[in-house]
């Protein structure tokens, strides 16, 4: 046996040597062509005009008020959808009520459903025309065409990204420690604090950081309830559409790489936290790093 | 502590776990509450320790009424049958984390002492360093009972404490268990359906059916006097025999055996392996040897009886007996239950 194991090993299903290249030729292709050349593109247009236009776009008045406020955005947005996904996977994984399934479903709606969508029903529900608009009106409260409306637009679409990566590795762990913990005489909050937020803190962290992602790079939602006014309603992504159609191709390029920066922060995060085994479904119950000690 | 269920009733959604139970648990006793999957026993488990609210009936702690206490306040000791250690914490965390969130304060100085005497109570010494990951499965289960008996439980109740664990760790934890249990007096009630285990290790084995307590008693009155064809069949291997009663007589398959008393008409009569005979002569069931399994402690015979019935007894290891041999079965002892 050790011969064969030190040959050549005889070939899988697909693993002739010209197949195999094939496939990987056509993945990498496909790779460069979609994914690298544009993100590349974005950071040769940002410079073409030289470092000063890359500076002056970046530190005009309209460019830093549209990164602001994609930021106030996130840091309303985030933590809301954070507890909200906590509590939705808590209750989800350790109750049984009614209707439990029907809510995992609802949960999934806005991973399904068109951004361009939600902005709609929005638009729908608050404007002029809408629901709540008119009474929101007489009482001077302005949701469309202003921050609220972005920041509802934004939650409302990155509402699953974290109750979703908790979901599965809560149902994996059970209840048992929960039951544990309340049986030593740990409240409530105890164990939760002590208990379980140990135990998911990894799938947290990976799904904070996805939500984060695409509250600052979402667009279709925001673009419709935001109104696009410059230097007030302009989030970071509407920002550089508004360059791109000014004929700022610069600038807009500009913008973008700063999106750009921020998608590889997010996936170099991505990647660090999957070492530490979030975002994977299947983690046995039993899982303890002796590096870290949490006391 | 006295525990008492009384008419305890649980149904989960349209399923009827739990029918009408009533069992009273002498303080410092220790029972073995023994069934078939659904039975309802773990169900019965979880409503002492609070972990389930019962949907009618009541449950005592000596004489307060712990129907309605919910489980952190209840003061029981529960340990799971997969261990559930919180695996963020090390062997010592976890035996002291009941003490640290008890609504007792209690000094840092004494939590360590009390884990340190814990460990040693259940021999793991030394080890209080490691995480749960790092330790065998007996271990962990050891220090799911330390961790559960931190805290002063009035009652310890066990889920199928060995389920998870092989034969030979299970073997000695069981022992193990009795030492603990007979040091420390503490009432305990655990779940299995490992009949062996429940015989084992029980003062009282509860033998429970569809939510229904069908016998208790000790496990020599269990295993000698069973009251029931589902009794004799859950503890052990055993024959099954069409049977007929006449005038105080049951007769089978050529076999007749004395149940003065019972009234006439169909029943079964049910033979251990052990209760059972070879004999090359008559009088018996006549059947032929269809195969021998030789066993460290003897040999088990299987063999058809001429009207078809399938036959396993034992005998002994210097037998000389084969397949195809033809010859009579001959009951030592046996149990009929009458039909219907």
């Amino acid at each position: 046996m050790s011969a064969t194991r030190t040959g050549r090993k005889p070939p899988r299903v697909g693993d002739q040597p010209l197949f195999r290249r094939m496939l990987i030729g056509i993945v990498l292709v496909i790779v460069a062509l979609l994914i690298v050349a544009p993100l590349v593109v974005i950071g040769v247009q940002a410079f073409s005009k030289g470092w000063a236009v890359y500076r002056d776009t970046i530190i005009h008045p309209d460019t830093l008020h549209a990164i602001r406020l994609t930021v106030f955005a996130a840091i309303v947005a985030v933590p809301v959808n954070t507890a909200f996904g906590v509590a939705a996977a808590w209750s989800i994984t350790k109750f049984d009520f009614w209707g439990r399934r029907f809510l995992l479903v609802v949960i999934e709606i806005p991973f399904s459903v068109s951004p361009i969508v939600a902005g709609v029903a929005y638009l729908f529900v608050y404007g002029l025309q809408g629901v709540f608009g008119p009474t929101l009106d007489e009482y001077g409260i302005k949701i469309l065409f202003a921050i609220p409306g972005i920041i509802l637009a934004s939650m409302f679409v990155t509402a699953p990204f974290v109750a979703r990566e908790l979901i599965p590795l809560m149902q994996a762990q059970g209840r048992d420690l929960e039951e544990a913990a309340t049986s030593l005489g740990a409240s409530g909050w105890r164990t939760f604090f002590s208990v379980t937020l140990p135990n998911i803190k990894w799938a947290l962290l990976y799904g904070v950081v996805l939500c984060n992602a695409r509250v600052m790079g979402e667009f279709g939602a925001v673009s419709v309830v935001s109104g696009n006014i410059r230097g007030q309603t302009n989030t970071l992504p509407l920002h550089i559409e508004l360059l791109y159609h000014d004929y700022q191709a610069a600038g807009a390029f500009a913008a973008a790489s700063i999106l750009a920066l921020i998608a590889v922060f997010t996936i170099i995060a991505k990647v660090a936290l999957e070492r530490q085994g979030a975002g994977r479904v299947r983690r046995p119950a039993l899982v303890a790093n002796p590096a870290e000690k949490t006391s | 502590m006295k525990i008492r269920l009384e008419n305890v009733v649980k149904t989960f959604e349209t399923f009827r776990a739990v029918r009408d139970v009533s069992l009273t648990i002498e303080s410092g006793e220790l029972v073995a509450l023994l069934g078939p999957s659904g039975s309802g026993k773990t169900t019965i488990l979880r409503m002492v320790a609070g972990l389930e609210y019962a949907d009618g009936g009541h449950i005592y702690f000596g004489d307060q009424d712990a129907t309605d206490i919910p489980v952190r306040d209840r003061g029981v000791g529960f340990v799971f049958q997969h261990y559930a250690l919180f695996p963020h914490m090390t062997v010592a965390e976890n035996i002291a984390f009941g003490m640290k969130v008890s609504k007792v304060k209690r000094e840092k100085v004494a939590i360590e002492a009390r884990v340190v005497e814990l460990l040693r109570l259940v021999r793991l010494e030394g080890l209080g360093d490691r995480f749960p990951a790092q330790i065998s499965g007996g271990q962990r289960q050891r220090v799911a009972l330390a961790r559960a008996l931190s805290v002063d439980p009035k009652v310890l109740l066990l889920d199928e404490p060995f389920g998870a664990l092989d034969a030979n760790v299970r073997h000695d934890l069981r022992r193990w268990l009795r030492e603990i249990h007979r040091e420390l007096g503490i009432t305990t009630i655990f779940v299995t359906h490992d009949q062996e285990e429940a015989l084992d290790l029980a003062d009282r084995v509860v033998i429970l059916k569809d939510g229904h307590i069908i016998q208790q008693g000790t496990a020599e009155e269990v295993c000698r006097n069973p009251q029931s064809a589902f009794v004799m069949k859950f503890l052990g291997d055993a024959n099954v025999l069409a049977a007929e009663v006449r005038d105080g007589k049951a007769y089978a398959s050529g076999a007749a055996i004395d149940v003065s008393g019972m009234a006439d008409g169909k029943a079964e009569l049910y033979a251990r392996p052990a209760d059972l005979d070879w004999s090359a002569q008559g009088p018996g069931i006549p059947a032929s040897i269809t195969r021998v399994l030789d066993r460290p402690d003897g040999r088990r015979v299987l063999a058809t009886a001429e009207t078809g019935e399938q036959l396993e007894f034992d005998v002994e290891p210097e037998r000389a007996l084969k397949a195809g041999d033809g010859g009579f079965v001959t009951l030592r002892r046996a149990k009929v239950f009458a039909l219907g």
